[in-house]
């Protein structure tokens, strides 16, 4: 049976106990956690962005080929060329969407997989503009995961020059009003190129600094400046240049001329300016500030401690940036190891620790899309820049909490006799269940019913 | 003075006896097919009241349905017939010309047993375990075999007979959860209700929305659900083209009720996924054609409990926008004395296999031969209803 502490360790921290943590974890779950962070978590071969990127750039000039080339049934070429680009979109989705939860069910260094998808939410992008359905999964592997157990200013980079990224917040086609390209759609006449403020915005609102972080209108428009001209490469298009799908600096886009950051100067360096502005933001103590409230939200709290935020902001600054000493403070503070269990599973965290309890795998993981859909979270899916909410008043509505009781009966009936659910209790929640919950799992009518009462149940919702 | 019923069997044996076989018709390739079984046996009599009949209101009595045109009043197809109020999708669909109701449908089959009666209408023979596979199925591998391969799914929890067989069918089940059952929702809540109370309070508030949603009432089950999703799977690039749907609960034998009542509550349900299927079909529907078809009709007669017991004869619907609709097809027996099969069940005037072969040759161009030789062998005397789908 799981310690308190272990059963902190591995639903808190982890993505869910599975049957056999109690000995994986031992008698020190600190130095288990800790042990996780020694290395970037794996990350598995797949189609990188750069090949989707291509492959969908072809499927776009096919299509407008051979638009051109029938002019008889124009409408149902371009249908049929419309359905391949959203079928490819669709399988690769699926395909990510498969990767990612089958390596959340199986993965033994949880605690690792939990703070990639911390901070693939952190630097969120959705599924449901295009073409990003087909990226969000290869931008969580190639930007994110990486960078982990690295520094925070690598991180950032990495998650700001991706293709995913840059697509997702406009960034790729933002000209600066004085830059060569928008003197020559001026000349030309037709459609005006100009600046695009969104990745800007997001990063100093939502990435670096904080709403309240202390930067300006004027901040927002010079950081837009500094970041025309990352671009993503290609073959074709009014500006081709650089390597298909991989970031790719565009000095036609790019603003000339210094520019004004916090009140710092920057000269004009081209692709640098933006880097070099990046990584000044990332030093900030606004940025340090932020990034300790998000994370002690996350793993301790709704509201968390003022003095916990201050120590893992304290941490930050300390180390120049690197997470991992962030990590450790985190780990090393009594109130990340505080009961009552204070935070509620969102509707991911839920299946996935379910799935884990049970050891259990459905036979086909794209189904993890409805299913998510379903009980709210549509996988890569956050709507907003803003990612996720890592709230309870969120996700702990009545119908919510419905269909996860639903959810746990389907699972439990797909389970069947196959686990003693009193055994499994232990195993999952140990100390950490209430005894209510250990009385009504025990006196249940069936192993199904017993375990759909206990992942269904109050305490089950909680890390 | 010619009555309306007169003329129209002249019409409906004029259709019957027309010679053009549609083999010249091209199979559209896109062309989609969804079989819907009402197991249990629908009330026809219900779900398309025939109220110009003279003996229409003494036979049915409390469940017969007022025509008057007034609200909730059943919505009048012609002078002879009229659509049960549940069914606004369907009545929309017959005044589009995209429906139309064959309403005295029956196999061959004359005994009174479910299980059987389901047997041959999917089985496509004219007797009980005459075969062991089911007649799209056979009509499917047929297909497949002359290179038109057209992919498959029943939107049910096991395939049914109509679509087992060499032919290999995929199965979906609803991504919709299911509701856990009352019992285990029953210690849940009491389990939130002493661990966390104020959860506990949401859920119960959600439990009373979730039956206020449904109309406090269980029994359009998922129907509409899985009819959505059917049309969704149809409507994708590269996905099947053939859907077959199930669903339960049409055995009435006691307090079926009329305007209102558990069999309006069905009929609605199934109208709802109707629409739900249109509208997922979105531009495809125009190629679809839908059976909805049950094993057998019921007693012309109320029963002494309110309900009516197993017949012979009913309403069978098809539907699509490449259906030939706005109209009655097959022959209309009759509601008199003598017009009843034994004194009791609406006389069969079409068997299924009719509007089945019909369907097949219309929308997937298949050739008379593999109608008669291989998907329904032995049914000569069903010959294939012509002229269903839109030229």
């Amino acid at each position: 049976m799981l310690s308190i502490e272990a059963a902190i360790a591995a639903n808190r921290f982890g993505l869910g106990a599975r049957p056999g943590d109690a000995a994986r974890i031992g008698d020190d779950p600190r130095g288990w956690l800790l042990d996780q962070l020694a290395a970037a978590p794996a990350a598995a071969a797949q189609p990188e962005s750069a090949a989707i990127l291509a492959t969908l750039a072809e499927l776009r000039l096919a299509r407008s080929a051979r638009k051109a080339q029938q002019t008889g049934r124009l409408e149902d070429v371009n249908r049929d060329a419309v359905r391949e680009y959203a079928r490819f979109v669709r399988e690769a989705y699926r395909g990510q969407v498969v990767r990612r939860y089958a390596e959340a069910l199986a993965t033994d260094r949880p605690f690792a997989e939990r703070l990639v998808r911390f901070w693939s939410n952190h630097f969120a992008v959705s599924a449901d503009k295009r073409p990003i359905a087909a990226l969000a999964g290869t931008f969580e592997e190639e930007a994110i995961r990486p960078h982990v157990v690295g520094n925070f200013a690598d991180l950032l980079l990495a998650a700001e020059r991706h293709p995913a990224m840059l697509l997702y917040l406009d960034n790729a086609a933002s000209a600066g009003p004085r830059s060569p390209a928008a003197a020559a759609a001026r000349r030309r006449g037709g459609r005006e190129r100009g600046l695009n403020e969104n990745l800007a915005r997001e990063i100093l609102e939502l990435h670096t600094l904080g709403v309240d972080g202390g930067y300006g209108q004027e901040d927002v428009i010079e950081l837009a400046k500094m970041l025309t001209g990352w671009s993503i490469g290609s073959r074709e298009g009014p500006l081709p240049g650089g390597e298909p799908g991989r970031f790719h600096f565009r000095t036609a886009l790019h603003e000339p001329g210094p520019k004004r950051l916090l009140g710092r100067k920057y000269a004009e360096s081209g692709a640098e300016e933006a880097e070099a502005a990046l990584r000044a933001l990332a030093r900030e103590p606004a940025t340090a500030r932020h990034l300790a409230t998000k994370l002690a939200r996350h793993f301790v709290a709704d509201d968390p401690p003022p003095a916990l935020v201050e120590r893992l902001a304290r941490a930050y600054l300390e180390s120049d940036g690197k997470l991992v000493p962030l990590y450790a403070e985190l780990v090393a503070s009594p109130e990340a190891w505080a009961e009552p269990l204070a935070k509620l599973k969102t509707p991911d965290d839920f299946v996935v620790s379910a799935y884990r309890a049970l050891d259990y795998a459905p036979g086909d993981l794209r189904r993890f899309v409805p299913v998510l859909t379903q009980l709210g979270q549509r996988p890569f899916t956050p709507g907003s820049p803003a990612g996720w909410p890592d709230r309870a008043a969120h996700w702990g509505g009545g119908e919510a909490l419905l269909e996860r009781i639903d959810f746990a009966a389907a699972v439990g009936a797909a389970v069947g006799d196959r686990v003693d659910p009193r055994a499994l209790a232990g195993e999952v929640l140990g100390a950490s269940a209430s005894a209510r919950t250990l009385a009504t799992v025990a006196r249940a009518e069936s192993a199904a019913q017993g375990i759909a009462l206990l992942l269904g149940g109050p305490d089950f919702q909680r890390r | 003075m010619l009555d309306r019923r007169e003329l129209l069997l002249g019409a409906a044996r004029l259709t019957l006896l027309a010679p053009c076989w549609p083999l010249a018709l091209a199979a559209a390739p896109e062309a989609r097919f969804v079989l819907v079984i009402l197991r249990g046996g629908l009330d026809g009599l219900a779900a398309v009241p025939p109220y110009g009949e003279p003996r229409y209101r003494a036979l049915r009595g409390a469940l017969a349905l007022d025509a008057s045109g007034g609200d909730g009043a059943a919505a009048k197809l012609d002078g002879l017939f009229a659509l049960h109020p549940g069914l606004a999708t369907m009545h929309r669909l017959y005044r589009a010309g995209e429906l139309a109701i064959a309403p005295a449908v029956a196999t061959p089959y004359r005994e009174r047993s479910h299980f059987d009666a389901q047997d041959v209408l999917e089985g496509g023979g004219a007797a009980p375990r005459q075969h062991a596979d089911g007649w799209l199925n056979r009509a499917l591998a047929e297909l497949a075999t002359a290179g038109a391969r057209r992919d498959a799914v029943a939107l049910a929890e096991r395939v049914p007979l109509v679509l087992r067989g060499t032919f290999v069918a995929s199965g979906w089940t609803a991504t919709r959860l299911p509701a856990a059952d009352e019992d285990t929702l029953e210690r849940a809540l009491a389990l939130y209700a002493a661990v966390d109370p104020a959860a506990a309070a949401r859920i119960e508030q959600a439990l009373a929305t979730r039956a206020l949603a449904s109309g406090n009432d269980r029994r359009g089950g998922q129907l509409p659900a899985l009819m959505a999703a059917a049309g969704r799977l149809l409507a994708a690039p590269g996905g099947p083209r053939v859907a077959v749907l199930e669903a339960g609960g049409w055995d009435t034998h006691a307090n079926q009720g009329a305007a209102q009542g558990p069999l309006a509550a069905r009929l609605r349900a199934l109208d709802a996924g109707l629409a739900e299927l249109a509208g997922a079909l979105a531009g495809e529907w125009r190629r679809t054609a839908v059976a909805i078809v049950t094993e057998f009709g019921r007693t012309a007669a109320a029963n002494g409990t309110g309900g009516t017991d197993h017949g012979t004869a009913g309403a069978a619907f098809l539907a699509g926008g490449a259906l030939a609709g706005g109209r009655i097809v097959g022959e209309w027996p009759g509601l008199g004395p003598r017009d009843l099969l034994e004194g009791r069940d609406l006389r069969p005037a079409l068997d299924p296999r009719s509007l089945f072969k019909g369907l097949l040759a219309g929308l997937f161009a298949m050739d008379e031969r593999a109608l008669e030789e291989v998907v329904f062998p032995d049914s000569a005397a069903a010959p294939p209803l012509p002229d269903l789908l839109r030229a």
